[in-house]
């Protein structure tokens, strides 16, 4: 079954066309890796799967259902939740409200409290402290959860290891191997060799444009790193 | 003097309960509504109207203002408010200059300019009080109408804290795209907030015709009241409200002291030292704290206009 499909999608800020044209089927299930330099258009896509950032043109489909114009609270509830970059915790609330949050505007389902301590158990010492008040690595794993317990079934992460140590994103990278079989998730990671390692499916954008599309086996580095650099154009370019 | 402390305290909570709602709107829907104190008028207005022409007692009566300023408030920012903040800074500021010069001149029209109180509705309340030792006299109103104010916000910190609504209040207040993101409807939130803001402005407003009187004109000072009070507490804090309004209260008490005339005066003079404490810690955290800034003035005056300049 296809859980996410997206049809020639386009986004924009104003004059700046972020997003050009961009069409992915990904069967349930699927790991997707998003990768480009920075100003590639990895956040705006996602922003745009999300509901965040209007679809200037193009159509977005999650499960067959066409999303396009449902805004981002509807969206989740629809099963597509977006962990985004900079982990977005609300600061003044404590790590169980945020969960909280999370939990009673979601879409319900297996994902509890209980549940999400088990794949993130570096979350139960937090409970009671105020969410501003953690590391790098904790709040990624706070805000991980709180996606989780709305019970997505597609979960979009936005460059999950950004900013963190090696010891937490290693962490981080452990809790979203519990996920792997559960949902369709679909990550924007700067680390390559990361992305590599765990992403079933890779694509990369460069200005806006879908450069690659392969599984990690089928890609050579060399076709990666070109795609990620935008050598090709450049070559194009030259001749 | 410890009469005119605890008649200052007293009145306290009638401005905190006019700011909450001024609070509220501002913490939440990122509006100032200019038109506050004329939404209290209305409130006082409806609640007179219920009593001296539909025939009401006064408690059936503020029972049926309250959930009907609560629907106006709804609608307000259903139908205006939501899409003068898609205008930018200065749409909702003239919108709501707009609405406020609307009621006035409305309320003008249907109720006329004569001024209005709710006193001569409650008996002998208006005018009661407990003699305490040392002379002291406390009015009954007064203390009902305080630890009214005090259940209401009380109640407000409860919803606000304990319940799924209130949660999605603050993760609105505090990052509504990423509310978004957790499922929160930021518009529904919005008129929630507001519905409970209008509705506690109509509370202090009739909590002003229960003590004094109104007229269709009385809102802009409310309004002022209502700014000093979230201004001299801090705004996003229902606490921070009610310290302030206490303390609005107990200059004005204290001012009223030195003079009648000095009363409204002193909370205004409060106002403005606090306004001007507050710019200067700001000031201060920006050249690393007040020890630096008081070293920097008490030992070198020139450096720290330097830095200023």
């Amino acid at each position: 079954m296809t859980a996410l499909e997206l049809h020639d999608i386009h986004g924009r800020y104003g004059l700046l066309h972020a997003v050009k044209g961009i069409s992915l089927t990904l069967p349930t299930g699927t790991v997707l890796a998003v990768i480009g330099a920075n100003g590639a258009g990895k956040t705006t896509l996602m922003r745009m799967l999300a509901g965040l950032h209007p679809t200037a043109a193009g159509s977005v489909s999650l499960f067959g259902q066409d999303v396009t114009l449902l805004p981002a609270h509807a969206r989740l509830r629809a099963g597509l939740a977006l962990c985004p970059e900079g982990r977005r915790l609300f600061a003044d609330l404590t790590v169980r409200e945020n969960l909280q949050i999370g939990a009673e505007n979601g879409c319900g389902g297996d994902w509890t409290l209980a549940t999400v301590i088990d794949a993130l158990p570096q979350i139960a010492p937090l409970l009671d402290r105020p969410a501003g008040g953690l590391s790098g690595g904790q709040r990624q794993a706070v805000a991980i959860g709180r996606s989780l317990i709305a019970n997505p079934r597609v979960l979009l992460l936005d460059e999950v290891s950004l900013g963190l140590s090696p010891a937490a994103v290693e962490g981080v990278y452990q809790s979203l191997e519990r996920l792997r079989g559960h949902m369709t998730l679909v990550i924007v990671e700067q680390d390559l060799t990361r992305a590599m390692s765990f992403a079933e499916r890779l694509i990369c954008l460069s200005e806006g444009v879908m450069e690659l599309d392969g599984t990690p086996q089928n890609l050579t580095r060399g076709q990666i790193t070109d795609a990620y650099f935008g050598i090709h154009k450049v070559e194009g370019a030259d001749a | 003097m410890l009469e005119a402390i605890l008649q200052g305290v007293l009145l306290g909570g009638y401005y905190a309960v006019l700011a909450a709602g001024l609070s509220l709107m501002f913490g939440v829907v990122r509006f100032i509504n200019l038109a506050h104190g004329d939404m209290a008028v209305l409130g006082a207005m409806l609640a007179l109207w219920l009593v001296q022409v539909m025939g009401l007692n006064v408690p059936m009566a503020i029972a049926l203002t309250l959930p009907a300023m609560g629907a106006i408030g709804w609608l307000l920012q259903r139908l205006i408010f939501e899409r003068a903040l898609r205008g930018g800074f200065l749409i909702p500021i003239l919108t709501t200059i707009g609405l406020a010069a609307t009621l006035q001149n409305g309320m003008f029209a249907a109720f006329g300019s004569d001024t209005k109180s709710l006193g001569a509705h409650i008996g002998s309340l208006s005018w009661a009080s407990w003699h305490l030792p040392g002379d002291i006299f406390l009015g009954k109103l007064p203390v009902y109408m305080f630890l009214t104010a005090l259940v209401v916000l009380g109640g407000l910190h409860l919803i606000l804290t304990r319940t799924g609504f209130g949660r999605a209040v603050r993760a609105t207040a505090s990052d509504p795209e990423a509310a978004a993101l957790c499922g929160i409807d930021a518009r529904r939130v919005h008129r929630g907030a507001a519905a409970i803001a209008v509705a506690l402005a109509g509370l202090a407003g009739i909590f002003l015709a229960l003590r004094a009187q109104v007229t269709p004109f009385s809102g802009p000072m409310m309004l002022i009241f209502a700014f000093e009070a979230v201004v001299i507490g801090g705004i996003g804090s229902l606490r921070g409200t009610l310290i302030g309004g206490i303390a609005l209260g107990l200059a004005q008490a204290m001012g009223g002291m030195i003079s009648p005339q000095f009363s409204i005066l002193a909370g205004h003079c409060l106002f403005l030292a606090i306004l001007a404490l507050r710019m200067t810690e700001a000031a201060a955290s920006e050249r690393g704290g007040w020890r630096n800034t008081l070293t920097a003035v008490l030992f070198n005056r020139s450096q720290i206009k330097g830095r200023l300049s």
